[in-house]
C-alpha cells in the first residue's frame, strides 16, 4: 500500500501517522501544503491532526483552500480513500467531502483523554477489521469536535451506514454521539478520535492498528 | 525623532537605583542616551542579571559525567546514549501571568519551549508547576482557567505532550501566582547549537514573527513587586502565537540541518537587546545592530520600543554568509521572516543605529559582564517550634478532607484540557507520578517530574530545598528511571529583605547537598524574586524539575496493583506530623519542622527500587498526606479497595522521607524482603489491595464514594 500524509502548516500528527502506516508496512509519501498534485500511484490519502494555519478563522477552513486540497477532493472524486485524523476531519467538512460541521466542544474547554466507542459499520476499508458493533478505545485530544448535523442530515447518516464510530460516553456533544462518518462511496472517512495514538501497548492501547490493517488489507494484493 | 531627556525619574521608573545609574555613568563616562538607559535597566534587572541569586547559584553542583552542557546556556543539555542527548530546562513567568493568566501562561510555554528548540532539540514533553491563592480568593478561578486555558491553548497547538506537573493553593499566593513551565528536547548530541557568536563581519539574522510593542519593559515589570497599580501593567504583557512558534520550530531544525547557522539566541525577555548582547558578549566580539531592517508589526516605532520589545517567537542568529540562500529559502517556505539585520564586530562596542541615527553605541562586555551583583543581607531562618499536640481524628474524615482538597483531589480537570498524547510516545500521562515517553524510534524511555512543598520550605529552607530534590528523585526510581539531573526554579520574595535572602540561601544550600548527594547535578534553572504583593511574600518555592532515563520499557514499573497483591512499605519514619498535610488540610495549622531528609536513605532506598523492579508490580513515592493518601491513588488509580493495618494517625499521615509504597504478589514479597535485609532497606507490609472497601485500622469507606469526591472536588471547585 502507498499512503501519502498532507503536511499543513500547524499540522502536529504528520509524522505520527506516518509512524501508523509505516508500522503495518505501508510505503508512506509526505506531501506538503503548497504542492498542487499528488504523487502518483497512491492508495491513501491521509489528513492529519494538528492545528493547520493555527485553527485561525475557522478549524481546518484555510487548509481546506491550501493548493493541495484541490488534488486531494480530486482524489476524492476518482475514488481514492482519504483518511482525516481530528484535524483532518474538520478539513474534510471545510473541504465539502463530508457533511456537516464541527463546532466547539459542548463543555468549552479541551478535552484530551481515552474514550470508548462503539464501532457501528464494518463496511469500509478503514472499519473492516473492527467488525461493527465492537466496543473499542481511542484517545480524543481536541477543542473544536462536536459533530452537528440537522435531523435529515442524521436520517441520511443512519440510513446509508455511513456512521462509522459512535462515542459510548459523549465528550464533546456531538449530535447522536457520532465520532466518525464516512462519505457515501463509503472512501472517505473523518474521524475525532486518534487511531495513530492507540497502536502499541507503550502507548497504553493497540485498538487502532486494526484501522491501519484493514486498508492494508485492502490494498495489498492477495 | 527626539528622546526623552534622562530625569532621576525616569531612572527610578527603569528599576535602576542611584548607585546602578552611578555605575552606568562611571562605565561610559557621560550620560546615556533613553535607549541605552532602557537597554541597560534591561540588561541589569534582576530576571536577566540574577544579580542577587549569582552568588548561590555558583555554590550548586553542575558537573557530572552525563553533563553536555550546564547552566549558562538557553537550557541544559545531558547525555542519553545513542550518540542523543536530552535538552532540557523550567523558567517561572509569574508576573505576567497574574496580570494577564491566558497570555501569561501560554507566552511561558513559548519562552520554554524557545529555549529548547534554540539548542537544536525537538520538544517532546511538557510540565508546569503551578500555585495559586486561596481556593475562595475572588481571583483563584479566574486565574486557574486562565492559566490552564493558556498552557493547553499553546502547547496543544504548538504540538508538545504536557505530560505532569503539580498544583498547589495557599493563601500565600492571593497575589501572586507561580506559573513554572518545563520543557524537554531530544537532540543528536554531537549538533547542539550554542549562543556563542564566532566571526568578526557574519551576518545577524533576524527570525521569525515581527516585532510589536508587546511586552516592552517586561522583564523590569517582572523584577518589581505589585502593587495597586498592576492594571496598569497589562500592556507590559506579551501575546502569544502557537502557530508561528511551531512554524519557527520546523524552520529553525531545518535550518540547523543546513549547516548555516554559526550561533542562535531566542528572543526572550528583553528581546532585541539580551539575544545580541549575550551571543557578543560570549564569542567575545562587538555587535551591530540597524534597526531600520527590523520587520515591523506597528509603524512609527522607536529604537527604544524596538530594543525592548517581548514580542513572541523571534530569534536572532549569526549566519554563515555562504548560507544565506539556502537559509532564506527554508524561512520563505514556512512563511516566517528571515532579514539581516547586523554584523559581528572585532570591536567590543553594541552599536545601534536607527534612521541614520545612533541610538546606542556601548561597551558590549560591561553590559553582561559588568552587571551589579549583591551579597545581600540575609537572616537564618529561625528553628520551627516543635508540632503541637494533633489532636485524635477518624482516619477516613481525615482521608476525605485531603481528597476533597483541591490541593490533593484528582487533577484530571486541569490535564484533561492538555494534550498528553501528541507525538504518540506517550507512555504514561499526568495523574500520578513522573509522566514517561519514548525517545523516538528507540528502546528508551525518558521519565520527568516537578516537585517542592513550600510549607516545608517556609519552615526549614535547608530541609525544604533537600526535600524537592529528594521528592523528585523518588518520583523517577518510583517508576524504574535513574535520575539523570535536575533543572530548578527559583521562586521567592523580596531579596533586599535579609529573611527572604536567608529563605533563598538556605534552600539552595540544601538544594545543592541532594543534588550532591544523589548525583543529579543542576543543568538549567532559574529565578523569579519579587514575588510579593503589598509587602506580603509568597511561600519560598524552588521548584525542582527532574528527569531519568530508562534504557528499555522492560525497566519501567508502571503496572497497577491487582486484587490481592501485598501493601510493602519502603524505608522507615516516626509518623512526623509537623508541617503535613494532614494538619493543613484537617486542623487549618502550619506548624512544626519540616521531616528531615537522610540523603543516603534516599539514596540506598531508590537504588533498592531500581534494582528489584522485577517484584514490583507497582510503586508510588510518600510525599503530602503520607501513607494513607499514597495507598488511596494507587488503589484508585486501579478501581481497587484497599487496607491499611495501622489506624493511628502518625503511621497513616505522618510524612517521613525516603520511603516508598510498593504492590506485589505475596511471593514477590519473599523475595523483597530478602532483597531488602541484604540492601540494609527497611521494609514491611503493612495492608493489601482489593475489595471495595478503604480500610485504615478500624475506619472504613466504600471506594466508590471516596473515588466519586476525588474525581469530582477540583470541577466542584473550579468549574
Amino acid at each position: 500500500m502507498k499512503a501519502a500524509v498532507i503536511t499543513f502548516p500547524g499540522s502536529n500528527c504528520d509524522r505520527d501517522l506516518a509512524v501508523a502506516f509505516e508500522a503495518q508496512g505501508a510505503r508512506v509519501v509526505r506531501v506538503w501544503h503548497k504542492e498542487t498534485e499528488l504523487p502518483a500511484g497512491l492508495d491513501v490519502v491521509g489528513l492529519p491532526g494538528g492545528f493547520s494555519f493555527g485553527d485561525y478563522l475557522r478549524c481546518g477552513a484555510i487548509a481546506a483552500r491550501a493548493p493541495i486540497a484541490q488534488a486531494v477532493a480530486a482524489f476524492a472524486g476518482r475514488g481514492g480513500h482519504v483518511l482525516g485524523i481530528c484535524n483532518g476531519f474538520q478539513v474534510l467538512i471545510e473541504a465539502g467531502l463530508l457533511p456537516g460541521a464541527l463546532m466547539r466542544n459542548a463543555g468549552i474547554k479541551f478535552v484530551c483523554r481515552n474514550i470508548g466507542l462503539r464501532v457501528e459499520t464494518a463496511q469500509s476499508a478503514f472499519t473492516a477489521q473492527w467488525g461493527a458493533g465492537a466496543d473499542i478505545t481511542l484517545p480524543v485530544a481536541h477543542h473544536d469536535g462536536n459533530y452537528t448535523a440537522d435531523a435529515d442530515l442524521v436520517a441520511r447518516l443512519r440510513g446509508e451506514d455511513r456512521v462509522a464510530l459512535r462515542y459510548r460516553d459523549n465528550p464533546n456533544g456531538s449530535t447522536d454521539d457520532i465520532a466518525a462518518i464516512l462519505s457515501a462511496n463509503r472512501r472517505v472517512l473523518g474521524m475525532m478520535p486518534h487511531p495513530e495514538r492507540a497502536i502499541s501497548p507503550a502507548q497504553g492501547g493497540t485498538d487502532g492498528a486494526a484501522l491501519f490493517r484493514s486498508l492494508m488489507d485492502a490494498f495489498v494484493p492477495a | 525623532m527626539q528622546e526623552p531627556e534622562i530625569t532621576p525619574d525616569l531612572i527610578a521608573a527603569h528599576g535602576l537605583t542611584e548607585e546602578e545609574y552611578a555605575r552606568i555613568r562611571a562605565l561610559i563616562g557621560r550620560t546615556p542616551s533613553f535607549t541605552e538607559l532602557g537597554v541597560f535597566s534591561a540588561m541589569w534587572n534582576e530576571h536577566c542579571s540574577y544579580k542577587s541569586s549569582r552568588k548561590w547559584l555558583r555554590t550548586l553542583p553542575t558537573k557530572g559525567p552525563q553533563v553536555i552542557c550546564g547552566p549558562g546556556e538557553n537550557a541544559g543539555v545531558v547525555d542519553i546514549g545513542d550518540g542523543l542527548a536530552v535538552v532540557f530546562k523550567m523558567e517561572s513567568h509569574n508576573h505576567p501571568s497574574y496580570i494577564e493568566p491566558y497570555q501569561g501562561a501560554a507566552t511561558g510555554m513559548g519562552g520554554i519551549l524557545r529555549d529548547v528548540f534554540t539548542m537544536g532539540a525537538r520538544p517532546v514533553a511538557a510540565m508546569n508547576a503551578l500555585s495559586f491563592g486561596s481556593p475562595d480568593h475572588t481571583r483563584t478561578r479566574q486565574l486557574v482557567h486562565g492559566v490552564v486555558e493558556g498552557i493547553g491553548g499553546y502547547g496543544n497547538c504548538f504540538g508538545v505532550p504536557t505530560i505532569g506537573g503539580e498544583v498547589r493553593f495557599h493563601s500565600a499566593y492571593d497575589g501572586n501566582c507561580l506559573v513554572n513551565a518545563f520543557a524537554a528536547g531530544l537532540a543528536r548530541a554531537d549538533s547542539i547549537f550554542y549562543s556563542a557568536a564566532s566571526g568578526v563581519g557574519m551576518p545577524v539574522v533576524y527570525l521569525g514573527a515581527k516585532t510589536g510593542r508587546d511586552g516592552v519593559g517586561g522583564a523590569t515589570m517582572a523584577s518589581a513587586e505589585f502593587d495597586e497599580t498592576i492594571e496598569e501593567k497589562r500592556p507590559t504583557v506579551q501575546v502569544g502565537d502557537p502557530f508561528t512558534e511551531k512554524r519557527l520550530l520546523e524552520a529553525c531544525l531545518e535550518l540547523m540541518d543546513s549547516g548555516a547557522v554559526i550561533a542562535i539566541q531566542d528572543m526572550g525577555a528583553a528581546g532585541l537587546t539580551c539575544s545580541a548582547v549575550e551571543m557578543g558578549d560570549k564569542g567575545d566580539l562587538g555587535v551591530r545592530l540597524d534597526l531600520d531592517r527590523v520587520p515591523c508589526r506597528e509603524e512609527g516605532m522607536t529604537a527604544y520600543e524596538m530594543m525592548l520589545s517581548e514580542s513572541q517567537e523571534r530569534m536572532l542568529m549569526i549566519l554563515r554568509p555562504e548560507k544565506e540562500d539556502e537559509a532564506r529559502a527554508v524561512f520563505e517556505k514556512w512563511d516566517l521572516d528571515f532579514a539581516l539585520v547586523g554584523v559581528t564586530i572585532a570591536e567590543d562596542r553594541f552599536i545601534v543605529m536607527h534612521g541614520n541615527t545612533t541610538r546606542a553605541d556601548l561597551p558590549l562586555k560591561a553590559l553582561s559582564g559588568s552587571a551589579p551583583e549583591y551579597d545581600r543581607p540575609w537572616v537564618e531562618t529561625p528553628p520551627a517550634e516543635p508540632v503541637g499536640d494533633v489532636p485524635g481524628i477518624d482516619p477516613i474524615d481525615a482521608l476525605r478532607a485531603l481528597i476533597a482538597s483541591p490541593n490533593h483531589a484528582c487533577k484530571a480537570w486541569i490535564w484533561e484540557q492538555y494534550d498528553h498524547m501528541v507525538m504518540a510516545d506517550t507512555v504514561r500521562g499526568p495523574g500520578l507520578g513522573a509522566g514517561i515517553v519514548r525517545v523516538h524510534g528507540t528502546e528508551k524511555a525518558l521519565a520527568f517530574t516537578a516537585d517542592v512543598t513550600p510549607r516545608y520550605v517556609r519552615a526549614n529552607p535547608r530541609q525544604g530545598g533537600r526535600q524537592a530534590v529528594a521528592e523528585a528523585f523518588r518520583n523517577l526510581c518510583a517508576v524504574g528511571a535513574r535520575p539523570l539531573a535536575v533543572t530548578d526554579n527559583l521562586n521567592f520574595g523580596n531579596p533586599e529583605k535579609p529573611e527572604v535572602m536567608g529563605q533563598l540561601v538556605g534552600a539552595v544550600q540544601g538544594i545543592a547537598e541532594a543534588c550532591e548527594a544523589l548525583d543529579t547535578p543542576v543543568v538549567s534553572g532559574n529565578v523569579s524574586l519579587y514575588n510579593e504583593t503589598d509587602g506580603r511574600a509568597i511561600l519560598p518555592t524552588p521548584t525542582i524539575g527532574a528527569v531519568g532515563l530508562l534504557d528499555s520499557l522492560d525497566a519501567l514499573i508502571a503496572g497497577r496493583p491487582v486484587e490481592g497483591d501485598l501493601a510493602l512499605l519502603v524505608g522507615e519514619g516516626a509518623g512526623h506530623l509537623g508541617q503535613s498535610a494532614l494538619l493543613y488540610e484537617v486542623f487549618n495549622r502550619e506548624d512544626g519542622d519540616a521531616p528531615e531528609v537522610d540523603l543516603a536513605a534516599e539514596r540506598r532506598n531508590g537504588e533498592f527500587l531500581r534494582a528489584n523492579r522485577q517484584w514490583i508490580s507497582a510503586a508510588t513515592d510518600l510525599s503530602d498526606g503520607g501513607l494513607a493518601l499514597a495507598a488511596f491513588e494507587m488503589a484508585e488509580a486501579a478501581g481497587l479497595g484497599v487496607t491499611l493495618d495501622a489506624g493511628d494517625t502518625p503511621t497513616l499521615f505522618g510524612e517521613d522521607q525516603a520511603r516508598y509504597l510498593i504492590a506485589c504478589t505475596f511471593d514477590a514479597a519473599e523475595a523483597l524482603m530478602v532483597a531488602a535485609g541484604q540492601a540494609g532497606v527497611p521494609i514491611a507490609t503493612v495492608g493489601r489491595f482489593g475489595g471495595e472497601t478503604v480500610q485504615l485500622g478500624r475506619a472504613g469507606a466504600p471506594l466508590s464514594e471516596l473515588s466519586a469526591l476525588y474525581r469530582s472536588a477540583f470541577a466542584a471547585a473550579f468549574d
